[in-house]
């Protein structure tokens, strides 16, 4: 089991890391959710694997095991917020590629650009 | 030595809090503005002298307040002999120099930004002499060389200043770093960075294997302040500034920092045959290039900084002798190179002032038409020459006794012809101050008539002056400052005997004294030639070698920034995961991991399917990623994927979390979608995608095995404390929400406030983008050929009513029941938004937007200030922030009925995450209007009601 989980964090990896060198937005965006899935389930993995132990307390088993419930909560915030910067980031794209007309992520060199806006 | 003693916080604070003072005052002119700099300094001063009888009866005064316990810092004060001499200084002349001040400025010049600097600067050097814990020392230590940049630059309009500012902060600031790690290496070794324990450890500290690195570190910073060679030259080019900063500041306070470092440091560090080598040869070679320089500066104040220089050499070098009577001799030489030298730096000003130039060449006969000036400078000089009857012949002397006996290199001599050989190039620069600018014949061309100042001008060097020959005259006035200010230096050891008296009879210490002045003398008188022959050498110039070193750096760090950055951020991208690969790689080969103590868990096959769903997917999207809208449709299995992960592995709120996230990840990214290219050109060439491909496997292969290596350990955690107290603390059984809305509350009611903030600020750039050249564009685009003909169906419509009070119950049920099932107020929030999502999709935007009454920013607002609030309520209760309570109700009928305070927390959670993810789409969707989407009034396209009242309209018209 923990294999598995380590290799799909890692496959994660590296398709987030490829799909953030590429030169156009939307690859990026997709990157970067796919890095956050694999930060994601990675922090979570941290507390140790467990199947069938929840962390909701049973008051009638007092000695009950449970998993790990920090990295559970960490990882729970984590979500919500990497959803926000998810979007953010697709807002800035969007607001580059109406302003520019190109959603290119890198910028040209610098007489390039200069070119551009002087035929505006 | 537990009493505290709260007078001296009052004395380290209150230069900090005048420095607010003279700024407001000097609207109220500038003598107005004098004065109120002056109060603050003199009831600093007198609250010292009211310390002083303590002090000299032997005791050491205390003030400690705990600022940061964890780092070992305190702001803890205490004041012994040398930090009471010190301060006294610091004070004092701090007085004089702001009376010579309010004459020296000229009515151009902002008096009260003056005032504020020098009183920083005062504030900084009050906290290096009083602190009593190094941590807060480095802050006070940086603080002067922060506030001495401002006070040289503070003619900003002149060049010199500026870059004699930008000198001194680089050299100074350059050795406050070294200083910094030297006082970390100091404190580890000693186990406490209080200056009271370090002084008590001194054996310890110098029988440690980090004692070498430690001591060069600090001799580092106090080499650079106290501007010892090789790093001398920034003190000459900081005479750029006016001269009341440079008396203060280069005479008697900030330069004399560093000495009083290996002072203060004397007990611990020094004694050992490193210390002697280092810091006597440093210290003599300084005395000695000082003063041969000091001799060909042509500019008076050029002159001092060098003769400076060489002094601060002398005092290095005593502190380096490191016998009980060479520190004492050095606590004497301070008080009086402080008295001479301030008052020559202020004679300069004057001279400078009334002539308008400072130019040895173009002055002479000053005697005549500045008598009182002729009378404090020449006096003045005469000390700093060490000539009998003043005090600065008293400290030289028994300077060269030290160094008779001083043993250089297995050398009797070296040491004692080094001193002498400064003390006769300090006579001649001495006499030439007074004979090259006091004598000679009266010009006519000076660049303005000179004449004596007003008395508020001359009033403090000759305040000075007048110490200058009293303690001359009658040593015994200062021995009992110098008896408890050198016990404090040598801290445990025996106080050698010693009287301080002007003649000690015929010793080696005489003869030397006389050759001196005898050689002085016939070097002034041979000065044309000599300065002839020394123009010819032609000394390399250290500025020249500094600005090469600069340029050098300068050029350095902008290839390297210009390399890194230059605009392409999947360059910057590319580096930091490559950076971060082989940093994790080092820290593996470091060693370290321990074996595997976990056992693995079994893989049934459900799972197994389950992760080739989730590889084949994430492989997918990389494969598709040109095709936009098929990489969207495989990313939503993905994370489908990852909740059913959560679920398997015990994590039913994470699940619930990542599911309702994931569907509006992908309504944000299609409306996103809508608007952008559908297909990404490909740009990248072969080789391009093979290197990235290279990067993001290692990344990949390296992530997956520090992964796997983590799970098969057991690591320590604090989740124990959690599982137990989450029901008897918190009242909860669901203990993750008990952890985000009790124990971690902090931490969530933060993140709430980050996710506000993405969506206003979502909300802001969609304005500003309304508002630009976009809107235009937007505008002008044709979306038509890409929208569906039935934009609203029916049945949708129908259908998202149905499911709307549905969803929102289930919104609620899931919030209600979070403190002790899986849900809570981020699940909740979210589930609700796609509830209303829902009806923006199948009624589209305008028509749902009209019958939405609350708007989304004050959601986020209440939802922030409902959970700030119920934090703050525990304040009611004497408990600290967020300390939730709960308890339960009874209701007959129905059953017990729990509370807690931490739903009205959950409450702030939901209301924030609900407002923020629809601001964020809002806005989004607001796009569409510019776009030219038609405005629906009509809930759906085809609304079968509409059709038969239209029927009967129609016939009602037809009759």
């Amino acid at each position: 089991m923990e294999l598995l989980v380590a290799s799909a964090v890692g496959v994660l990896t590296a398709g987030g890391v490829y799909l953030i060198l590429r030169l156009r937005a939307f690859p990026v965006i997709l990157g970067l959710s796919l890095l956050s899935y694999a930060v994601n389930v990675f922090l979570f993995s941290s507390g140790g694997l467990a199947v069938n132990l929840p962390p909701i307390l049973n008051k009638y088993a007092p000695d009950q095991a449970y998993t790990d419930p920090l990295p559970q909560a960490l990882v729970l915030t984590a979500i919500v917020i990497s959803f926000g910067m998810t979007a953010l980031l697709v807002m800035v794209a969007l607001g580059a590629y109406l302003e520019s007309d190109t959603d290119k992520v890198d910028m040209d060199a610098p007489d390039a650009s200069g070119d551009e806006e002087t035929s505006k | 030595m537990s009493d505290q003693t709260p007078l001296l916080l009052v004395i380290a604070l209150l230069p900090f809090i005048g420095a607010l003072i003279p700024g407001l005052m000097i609207r109220a002119g500038r003598n107005a503005c004098a004065i109120f700099t002056a109060a603050p300094t003199a009831l600093a001063f007198i609250m010292l002298l009211l310390l002083a009888p303590a002090v000299f009866r032997g005791e050491v005064l205390h003030f400690r307040l705990d600022w940061l316990p964890q780092l070992g810092l305190q702001a803890s004060f205490f004041l012994d002999g040398l930090g009471l001499l010190f301060a006294c200084m610091i004070t004092g002349v701090g007085l004089l120099i702001t009376l010579y001040a309010r004459f020296y400025l000229s009515g151009e010049d902002p008096m009260g930004q003056f005032y504020t600097f020098l009183l920083l600067f005062q504030g900084a050097m009050l906290g290096i002499v009083l602190s009593d814990n190094i941590l807060l020392l480095l802050i006070f230590w940086e603080l002067t060389s922060l506030s001495s940049f401002l006070l040289i630059g503070y003619w900003k309009h002149l060049p010199d200043g500026r870059q004699g500012a930008r000198m001194a902060l680089a050299v100074t600031g350059a050795g406050g770093l070294a200083m910094i790690g030297g006082m970390l290496i100091l404190g580890n070794i000693a186990g406490s960075y209080n200056l009271s324990d370090i002084l008590q450890a001194g054996d310890a500290i110098k029988a440690s294997d980090w004692y070498l690195p430690a001591l060069i570190l600090i001799l580092l910073g106090a080499f650079t302040k106290s501007a010892q060679f090789p790093f001398h030259f920034w003190l000459p080019h900081a005479m750029a500034a006016p001269t009341p900063v440079s008396a203060y500041l280069h005479s008697s306070t900030m330069v004399k920092a560093g000495v009083f470092l290996m002072a203060r440091m004397w007990p611990a560090l020094g004694g050992t045959q490193e210390w002697f080598y280092i810091v006597t040869s440093v210290g003599l070679i300084t005395m000695v290039i000082g003063a041969v320089v000091a001799l060909f500066k042509d500019d008076l104040k050029g002159l001092l900084a060098f003769s400076t220089v060489s002094h601060l050499g002398l005092l290095t070098a005593l502190l380096g002798f490191a016998t009980p009577m060479a520190a004492v001799v050095a606590v004497f030489h301070i008080i009086n190179h402080m008295t001479f030298k301030a008052a020559l730096f202020m004679t300069a000003g004057i001279i400078d002032h009334e002539a308008h130039t400072r130019d040895i060449r173009r002055l002479g006969g000053l005697r005549t038409l500045m008598p009182i000036t002729f009378v404090i400078g020449t006096i003045a000089a005469l000390s700093m020459a060490g000539v009998p009857l003043t005090n600065g012949f008293l400290s030289k002397e028994l300077m060269l006794e030290e160094a008779w006996h001083a043993h250089l290199f297995e050398n009797h001599y070296a040491a004692a012809v080094l001193a002498t050989l400064g003390a006769v190039f300090s006579v001649a620069y001495s006499l030439r101050f007074i004979f090259h600018v006091f004598f000679g014949p009266v010009r006519d061309d000076y660049p303005h008539k000179p004449h004596d100042p007003p008395f508020g001008m001359w009033a403090a060097p000759a305040l000075l002056v007048v110490f200058v020959v009293a303690i001359g005259l009658y040593p015994p006035l200062v021995e009992p400052l110098v008896k408890v200010a050198g016990q404090a230096v040598i801290g445990d050891a025996e106080m050698p005997y010693f009287h301080l008296a002007i003649w000690h009879g015929v010793t080696p210490a005489l003869i030397m004294s006389g050759i001196a002045l005898a050689v002085g003398a016939i070097i002034l008188i041979a000065f044309t030639p000599v300065d002839r022959l020394w123009l010819a050498l032609k000394v390399p110039y250290a500025k020249a070698m500094f600005d090469a070193l600069m340029a050098r750096l300068v050029g350095f760090s902008t290839w390297l920034t210009a390399g890194m950055h230059n605009g392409a951020i999947s360059r910057y991208l590319a580096i930091f995961t490559v950076a971060t690969v082989l940093l994790g790689v080092i820290a593996y080969m470091g060693g370290g991991l321990s074996a595997p103590d976990r056992t693995l868990l079994p893989i049934p096959p459900v799972v197994f399917i389950g992760w080739v769903l989730l590889v084949a997917g994430a492989i997918a999207v990389v494969a598709l990623h040109r095709h936009r809208f098929r990489a969207l449709v495989v990313l939503g299995i993905i994370g489908l994927m990852i909740s059913a992960g959560f679920i398997y592995l015990s994590a039913p709120d994470l699940a619930l979390t990542q599911i309702s996230v994931e569907t509006v990840t992908i309504m944000l990214l299609l409306l996103a979608l809508h608007f952008l290219p559908k297909e990404t050109p490909n740009e990248s060439g072969q080789a391009l995608r093979i290197r990235d491909g290279a990067i993001a496997l290692v990344a990949g292969v390296g992530v997956a095995a520090l992964c796997y290596a983590f799970m098969l350990r057991g690591v320590p955690t604090i989740s124990d404390y959690h599982l137990a107290n989450s029901y008897i603390g918190g009242g909860g059984t669901n203990v993750v929400n008990v952890i985000l809305v009790d124990f971690r509350g902090y931490d969530t009611y933060g993140e709430i406030i980050v996710l506000g903030i993405a969506g206003l600020t979502i909300y802001a750039l969609m304005e500003a983008l309304l508002n630009g050249p976009a809107a235009r564009r937007l505008r002008n685009t044709d979306y038509s050929q890409d929208r569906s003909r039935d934009r609203h169906p029916l049945m949708m419509v129908i259908a998202t009513r149905v499911m709307m009070p549905i969803a929102l119950m289930v919104g609620i049920y899931i919030f209600l029941r979070g403190h002790n099932q899986p849900g809570g107020g981020f699940v909740a929030g979210l589930v609700v938004s796609i509830a209303l999502l829902m009806q923006y999709m199948a009624s589209g935007f305008a028509w749902t937007q009209e019958r939405q009454k609350i708007e989304y920013h004050s959601l986020i607002g209440w939802g922030v200030v409902i959970a700030g609030l119920t934090g703050a309520g525990a304040w009611l209760a004497g408990k600290p922030f967020l300390t939730s309570a709960y308890g339960y109700l009874e209701f007959p009928p129905i059953e017990e009925f729990e509370w807690a305070t931490a739903i009205a927390f959950d409450l702030g959670v939901f209301l924030t995450v609900l407002g923020a993810v629809m601001l964020m789409l809002y806005s989004l969707s607001r796009i569409a209007r510019y776009a030219g989407e038609t405005v629906n009034v009509e809930a759906m396209d085809y609304d079968p009601t509409d059709r038969t009242t239209d029927r009967t309209t129609d016939q009602k018209e037809a009759r």
